[in-house]
């Protein structure tokens, strides 16, 4: 793993939204493209220390998939992979990357074929195998430790962005930003921040074709209710009649109807401020970002970046905002190309 | 807790000699009416206590079997409020099949917990089997429901050791079903050896009947579990018997008879188990 990637200051950015100054905590030049690594890591070595000898996970995107595939490839282990059976088309290159790294990829058809599905299929695995078997969850999310332990592992997002900001402005941030689906990145960067009054924090949710569009999102905490999915009780996507919806989202990483347990607490107290971003948004942000700082952002953090374009400029001058740029874009350019109109 | 009618079922088994057979069907499958149809046959087919499945999006515990007849009976338009509906159906031609609600906690979340707890009650459900609420929530509804007057199912599975069974069993009521496979329903047949170890564990802890489930579809196997536990439970073979009689995914005339055979020749199983062990 490369060493502690540092916060960089984006003066064309912070020039072109004139207001706070902006940073990136730049988590997509991790190993395999995203902060989902920090966790794999964890988790693996604590597989070992169980003495599991098979690992199971889940993928929305493939991101998880492919770390998780990553450190099975590093560690000796056997892996299994669920993916909904519509993930596995409209994300190609990384089932190929898994497949590449020898873990086996089983398109799950089950249901609609998408996150929840597949978390369902591994679930049903793991009760199957658990003698032997390990199930590498990548989100804060699931039952009792996964949403504790996730976090724990990714928090060394906030711990690094904390210690450098320090550095480099001598205090801390004014406001942190980062986009929730499961909400990993997010509490990983969050929780070293959470005493911390002064700073403001926002969590930015998959708004898909908006709001009042009915099953047209994945903003479980702006747009769903409390529920109890998977383990634990949070903030879901649903109906009346307690059925789980879909919910839809540009990016497959945020298209989860749930979200950790915890986010569901910091929203109630009040600690974190959430805020949807939809499809649209979070397109220009991609582009704005890749045209102006030369970083193509996956899409997933490009919804974190169509908030910060909101609210960088009613910042002062001599403020600073963090943002996790928590994926790189690679994944997402034939998802975009498609919607640009551009023959791939 | 009073008695109920599971807590006579099983009493008068007992006095026959013989165990019990439980029917898993899921509500609204393949429709309302048809499903109306299946569940009030059960009993005279030879159904000893009836588990009827409330049908949720993500049935994490299940096989593909019940999944597809999950999926069918929402397609359907199933709901909480159409499956009490079909309870109270039920009750009003038939006074003395425990009939036990199984499923997922959300929608009863959803539905809000005192209000199903009462619903439930007046059209007549006898106990819940709900999987996804683990003893440490018991608060939830667990307790709540036992001072409804409902009994609180859990099931207990082969990871279930001799530390955690009591945790299991505290506030079980009616019956423990034992899980006889690692894994999910309708897939592997269960070891009859091997239930046979673990009923004898579960009484070692408990006065409850056990009931052993998953994977039961043949008369042997009704005949050969019969042996050692006081019920078997049959549900994939029957919501499969359902799927194959379907016509352009629609209930056939076929649809009724499919399920009641195979409850009848699992009922004739359960009844040859403790006349040939003797």
């Amino acid at each position: 793993m490369s060493p502690a990637e540092p916060d960089v200051f984006r003066r064309a950015l912070t020039e072109h939204l004139g207001g706070a100054k902006i940073y990136f905590k730049r988590d997509e030049l991790n190993h395999t493209g995203s902060h989902k690594i920090n966790n794999c890591l964890g988790q693996i070595l604590l597989a070992k220390r169980m003495g599991k000898t098979r690992i199971i996970a889940e993928t929305g995107a493939g991101q998880h998939g492919v770390a998780t595939a990553t450190v099975c490839a590093r560690f000796g282990f056997p892996c299994e992979v669920y993916m909904g059976a519509t993930d596995v088309e409209r994300q190609a290159p990384n089932v190929f990357r898994m497949k590449l790294l020898g873990a086996k990829v089983h398109p799950v058809t089950a249901g609609h074929g998408t996150l929840k599905d597949a978390m369902n299929e591994a679930l049903r695995d793991w009760v199957t195998n658990v003698e032997d078997t390990y199930y590498l969850i990548g989100t804060a999310a699931g039952p009792h430790p996964y949403p504790a332990m996730v976090r724990d592992f990714q928090s060394i997002i906030g711990t690094e962005a904390r210690a450098q900001i320090q550095e480099m402005e001598g205090r801390l941030p004014d406001a942190i930003v980062a986009c929730v689906g499961g909400g990993s990145n997010a509490i990983g960067l969050f929780h070293p921040f959470l005493d911390d009054e002064e700073v403001a924090i926002y969590g930015v949710e998959a708004g898909g074709h908006g709001l009042d569009v009915h099953n047209g999102h994945a903003a479980s905490l702006t747009g769903g209710r409390p529920g109890v999915l998977h383990g634990n009780r949070t903030y879901l996507l649903q109906d009346d009649d307690g059925q789980i919806l879909e919910g839809h989202s540009i990016s497959a990483g945020l298209d989860y109807p749930g979200i950790g347990p915890e986010h569901s607490f910091l929203r109630d107290t009040g600690r974190v401020t959430y805020v949807p971003a939809t499809d649209a948004e979070a397109m220009e942000a991609f582009q704005l970002l890749t045209r102006l700082e030369g970083i193509i952002p996956a899409l997933e953090p490009a919804h974190a970046l169509a908030h910060v374009i909101k609210l960088a400029p009613t910042m002062a001058k001599d403020q600073i905002l963090v943002m996790n740029l928590c994926g790189r874009g690679d994944k997402d350019v034939f998802t975009v190309g498609r919607l640009l109109g551009f023959e791939m | 807790m009073t008695k109920t009618r599971i807590d006579s079922t099983v009493a008068r088994l007992a006095a026959e000699g013989r165990p019990a057979l439980v029917t898993f069907v899921t509500a609204g499958d393949p429709d309302y009416d048809t499903s109306l149809e299946i569940l009030k046959a059960l009993p005279e087919a030879g159904a000893d206590i009836v588990e009827f499945g409330m049908p949720f999006s993500d049935p994490m515990a299940e096989g593909p079997p019940i999944q597809a007849a999950t999926l069918r009976a929402l397609n359907g338009g199933q709901t909480m409020i159409r499956t009490l509906d079909m309870v109270r159906a039920f009750r009003a031609g038939n006074e003395t099949t425990p009939l036990v609600l199984m499923g997922y906690y959300n929608p009863i979340y959803i539905y809000g917990v005192e209000r199903f707890l009462t619903d439930a009650k007046a059209a007549g459900v006898d106990g819940l089997i709900v999987v996804d609420l683990p003893p440490e929530e018991d608060e939830e509804l667990c307790l709540p429901a036992i001072e409804a007057g409902i009994s609180f199912i859990r099931l207990a599975t082969p990871t279930t050791d001799d530390a955690r069974l009591p945790a299991v069993l505290a506030n079980t009521s009616g019956f423990v079903y034992y899980v006889s496979i690692l894994g999910i329903t309708g897939t592997a047949a269960p070891d009859a050896g091997r239930v046979k170890v673990a009923v004898e564990r579960i009484k070692r802890h408990t006065d409850l009947p056990v009931m052993v489930g998953f994977g039961v579809k043949s008369f042997e196997q009704a005949r050969t579990l019969g042996r050692d536990a006081d019920g078997v439970v049959v549900g994939s073979a029957l919501v499969n018997a359902v799927r194959d009689s379907l016509e352009d995914g629609k209930a056939t005339d076929r649809t009724v008879g499919a399920v009641t055979a195979i409850v009848a020749d699992l009922a004739a199983g359960v009844r040859a188990a403790r006349s040939e062990a003797a």
